[in-house]
C-alpha cells in the first residue's frame, strides 16, 4: 500500500482533493495504455472476452491484435501532492455503454479524446460529446506503428473541431508524452475558465 | 483453480453482490457517492488500529470491516475501494453510506460539479503534472 506509513493523525488532518480527467476515444484506441503510462497504480479495470454476439458490435479492422475490450472503466491515479490528487478515468470504448458515461463526466475538469487516425472515424462521438457538454478537451492523436502520420491541420479538418482545442500527437505508451497530453487538457480548462459552463450532465 | 471447485472467477461471483447490502441498491443518503469521493476513516477507526473488529458494531458485515481495515491506513475514494475489494461500485456505495451512519467514516466530497475548482488549482496541477 502506497500510503502505508502515513501517519494516521497527521492524514486524518490533511484530506486531499479529488479531481478527476477522462480519457475517452473509439474502442481499442489506446485509453487503457494511456492511462497505464502515467498511473502510480496498476490501472484498474475489468476486462471481458469480446463474444461472438459482439462481433457487429466492436469492428476490429485495423486493430487486429486487440482481443480484449473494456467494459467498465479504467481508471488510474497521480497523486501530485499530498493535497492533491488527479484520478483518470477511460471511458467504454463501444456505444452500447455510453450510459456510464454520464456519471464519469460528472464533476469533470477535462478530457482527452485519444484518436487513430486510421480509424478516425471512432472519436467523432466522444468529440460531440464533450462539445455539446462544453467540457474542455484535448484531441490526442496516437501516433501508432505502421499508422500514417497525418499533419495536425488535416485532422482538425476532418474532426471540424474548434479553433480552441488542442491537437497534440502523442505516444500513448510514453509517460512524458502522456504528460503533455495532460498538461494541455488542463491548460485548456484554464484558458476556458469562465467563458465555459461546468461540466454538469 | 486447485482442489474440486466446479466453479471459477469466469463463472462469476458465488453470491450475488447486492445479497451484501441487503437487496439494498441505495445508501441511507440521498446523493449518490461520486466515484472520485474520498472515504475518510473517523478517529473511532484510527484509534482502534487493530481492533476493528471488536470495536465494530456487530451489525456491520465483513465487506463493511474490509472497507474500514482499507481506508483506516489512507483515505480511499470509491472507484479504489470497488477495485481494491473487487465489488461492484453500487455495492460499495450502499456499504459506505452504512459507515458513515454508523460513524466510521466520512466522505470528503470533490469539487461539487456545477463548480470547477478554482484557477490557482488548475495551475498546480499543471504544475504538478510537469513535475512528475
Amino acid at each position: 500500500m502506497v500510503f502505508g506509513r502515513t501517519d494516521r493523525r497527521k492524514q486524518n488532518a490533511v484530506t486531499p482533493l479529488a479531481l478527476k480527467l477522462l480519457v475517452a476515444g473509439g474502442f481499442g484506441v489506446g485509453k487503457t495504455t494511456l492511462v497505464g503510462a502515467i498511473s502510480e497504480i496498476k490501472p484498474l479495470r475489468t476486462e471481458e472476452l469480446l463474444t461472438e454476439a459482439s462481433r457487429p458490435v466492436d469492428d476490429t479492422s485495423g486493430v487486429e491484435a486487440k482481443r480484449t475490450t473494456t467494459v467498465a472503466m479504467d481508471f488510474g491515479r497521480i497523486t501530485l501532492r499530498d493535497d492533491l490528487v488527479l484520478y483518470l478515468f477511460g471511458t467504454p470504448g463501444q456505444n452500447r455503454f455510453w450510459f456510464l458515461w454520464d456519471e464519469l463526466a460528472q464533476g469533470a475538469l477535462g478530457a482527452v479524446v485519444l484518436a487513430d487516425t486510421r480509424r478516425l472515424e471512432d472519436c467523432f462521438a466522444a468529440v460531440d460529446y464533450f462539445e455539446r457538454r462544453g467540457i474542455a478537451f484535448t484531441l490526442a492523436v496516437n501516433c501508432f506503428d505502421g499508422a500514417e502520420r497525418h499533419p495536425e491541420e488535416a485532422v482538425r479538418d476532418a474532426l471540424d473541431l474548434d479553433p480552441g482545442v488542442p491537437v497534440v500527437m502523442c505516444d500513448a505508451r510514453e509517460r512524458e508524452s502522456v504528460k503533455e497530453v495532460l498538461v494541455s487538457v488542463v491548460e485548456h480548462a484554464l484558458a476556458g475558465g469562465a467563458s465555459r459552463s461546468p461540466a454538469t450532465v | 483453480m486447485t482442489g474440486d471447485h466446479w466453479y471459477d472467477d469466469a463463472a462469476g461471483p458465488v453470491v450475488r453482490p447486492y445479497t451484501m447490502t441487503r437487496g439494498r441498491t441505495r445508501g441511507p443518503g440521498e446523493d449518490r457517492l461520486d466515484l472520485i469521493a474520498l472515504v475518510v476513516a473517523e478517529d473511532f477507526l484510527t484509534d482502534h488500529p487493530d481492533d476493528v473488529h471488536a470495536a465494530a458494531d456487530r451489525t456491520l458485515s465483513p465487506e463493511h470491516l474490509d472497507i474500514a481495515g482499507l481506508v483506516r491506513h489512507a483515505p480511499q475514494s470509491v472507484a479504489e475501494l470497488a477495485t481494491g475489494l473487487d465489488l461492484p461500485v453500487g455495492v460499495v456505495r450502499v456499504l459506505v453510506g452504512d459507515l458513515i451512519d454508523g460513524g466510521y467514516v466520512r466522505v470528503s466530497r470533490p469539487v461539487p460539479p456545477a463548480e470547477l475548482p478554482d484557477e490557482g488549482i488548475l495551475r498546480e496541477v499543471i504544475e504538478g503534472l510537469r513535475a512528475l
